[in-house]
């Protein structure tokens, strides 16, 4: 009787298939994966989208380009700005504004704060999902500080909507100086606990060094980017190649590592944060004085042609492509959008390894699904 | 290599497409029985290396549908937009670039599933986002039945 037991339960020849979501913890959204298993390793994972799929580019072919910027805020909701600032760039360009270097520097802050808390959303949720909980209020801790920087300047916490083509919504507030300085101040402090509670702590480095590597040339081929894509030596930070708003006047680093693995990228994000602190610190005290919009026409038409502009993201490139044909609406809008991206090699970074495993491969690509599903 | 030398080099390398140089990118058109041939070409050629394809769009011209490609060298950082376009809006094919850049098995489901371009020789082509009924709603002449897109 026993041994029957133990028969119909550890059978190691057969393969079978679990759905791991669509409403699973650790995909912080509605991702579902299909994993096939033999034992407790994983043989195949093969994601299943469009829970929210609510057809962002369809749409953006009917509004005009301002009300594309709100629309972008609802993709990857931790990158709103730097998504909006995508857009508007892209506009700029079109119509061959020059934009003033307060509007660029102001920007560029912003920027860098949507990527500290961005950062620090993967490093507590990431953190929860292997078992520290503690990670979890420490990081939406120091995170509530920048989105009541944002709440303060822009009017809302997490879908900003600051940006607007030609400049920004509002001016800052005069407190943001201040208050963005106090915060560098303290994260400056704090960071070093992250890594206490995290980086060297024995489970956790046993639960992802040397797991879901992904070599140089597969992470060029599957189009890996941002930190996921730097943790293995793919050098793709937009900042640095083709700098945009006031990147080009600030001194900082590309994190780069060559292991690839989940602890690499989970150390690219770590070191982000302080080149992003450096950014900020370079730039907070010397907002040039100036108008905080251009004034613009009321309806703006791009001249007919094709227009596609990049920027970095907390989580890789994003790119945006335009065509117009000279209307007040676009003819054709596309998004490059990261995620969907990187979502694409969880199968093979995840193959081969444990069931468990697959929560911190897929934790490490920081996978926000509104951005997959547009 | 620069917009003028890039032109120049992929005329040389490829004389049937029609290389020019846009208002951001160097532009190729080339016709759907190429594409493919093309692509190998640009990603093996050691000057011009074109390893990081960015992304696949989708296009509804009208009388045609299309598609383009946004590619960019790792090692020179030149990039490139090839375009191809079909006119057979009932039963639209295109080559699969996946043996070249993995990157294209998600990137052209994605174009399938909106706008049905199907790509011969893909793994795994299946709707993405949308179920097996639905239409394909990028496409201009997509009527929504209960009339979501309305202008």
């Amino acid at each position: 009787m026993e041994e029957q037991v133990i028969n119909s339960v550890i059978n190691e020849e057969e393969e079978y298939i679990i759905n791991m979501g669509p409403q699973h913890p650790s995909t912080h959204g509605v991702l579902r994966l299909v994993v096939s298993l033999k034992g407790e390793t994983v043989k195949n994972v093969e994601p299943h989208i469009g829970y929210i799929h609510r057809g962002i580019e369809k749409m953006c072919e009917s509004i005009t380009y301002q009300q594309i910027i709100h629309l972008t805020d609802r993709m990857d909701y931790l990158s709103a700005h730097i998504n909006n600032e995508a857009v508007c760039l892209a506009v700029e360009k079109a119509l061959e504004i020059e934009i003033p270097d307060r509007i660029k520097v102001i920007r560029t802050i912003m920027a860098e704060l949507t990527r500290i808390q961005s950062h620090q959303l993967f490093w507590g949720t990431w953190g929860m999902d292997l078992g520290g909980l503690t990670c979890f209020f420490y990081g939406f801790r120091d995170r509530e500080m920048i989105l009541d920087i944002f709440e303060e300047t822009c009017g809302s916490r997490m879908i900003v909507s600051y940006n607007c083509p030609g400049g920004l919504m509002y001016d800052i507030h005069p407190n943001f100086q201040k208050r963005v300085k106090d915060f560098i101040k303290y994260f400056r402090k704090t960071l070093p606990e992250y890594d206490q509670l995290l980086t060297g702590n024995v489970i956790f480095r046993e639960r992802t060094i040397g797991i879901g590597r992904l070599s140089l040339e597969d992470a060029i081929s599957y189009g890996i980017t941002g930190p996921s894509g730097r943790a293995s030596g793919f050098s793709c930070d937009i900042r640095k190649h083709e700098p945009y708003s006031a990147y080009d006047r600030v001194k900082f680093t590309e994190v780069l590592y060559s292991d690839g693995d989940t602890y690499h990228r989970y150390l690219a994000r770590m070191q982000e944060m302080r080149e992003s602190m450096d950014i900020i610190e370079q730039l907070i005290d010397n907002i040039p004085e100036g108008p905080y919009a251009v004034k613009m026409k009321p309806v703006i038409k791009l001249p007919e042609g094709e227009y596609y502009q990049k920027v970095e993201t907390a989580r890789g490139e994003l790119g945006v492509y335009i065509v117009s044909d000279g209307n007040k609406n676009p003819y054709r809008v596309k998004f490059r959008s990261p995620n969907f991206v990187n979502l694409s090699v969880l199968n093979h970074i995840a193959r081969d390894f444990k069931i468990a495993d697959l929560v911190a491969i897929g934790g490490s690509l920081d996978l926000v699904i509104p951005d997959i599903d547009r | 290599m620069n917009k003028a030398e890039l032109t120049e080099y992929i005329k040389a390398l490829d004389k049937e497409s029609d290389a020019r140089e846009g208002r951001q990118y160097v532009e190729v058109t080339v016709l759907p029985a190429r594409l493919h041939e093309l692509a190998g070409k640009i990603r093996e050629n050691e000057e011009l290396n074109f390893d990081f394809l960015v992304c696949i769009t989708g296009m509804d011209y009208g009388q045609e549908l299309g598609v383009v490609y946004h590619l960019r060298s790792t090692k020179h950082g030149h990039e490139l937009v090839v375009k191809s376009r079909t006119a057979d809006r009932q039963d639209p094919h295109l080559d699969s670039v996946t043996d070249i850049w993995k990157t294209a098995d998600f990137l052209e489901r994605e174009v399938y599933d909106l706008l049905g371009i199907k790509f011969t020789n893909h793994p795994d082509l299946r709707r993405l986002f949308l179920d097996k009924s639905w239409g394909f709603p990028l496409r201009k002449d997509y009527v929504d039945d209960i009339n979501i897109v309305t202008k």
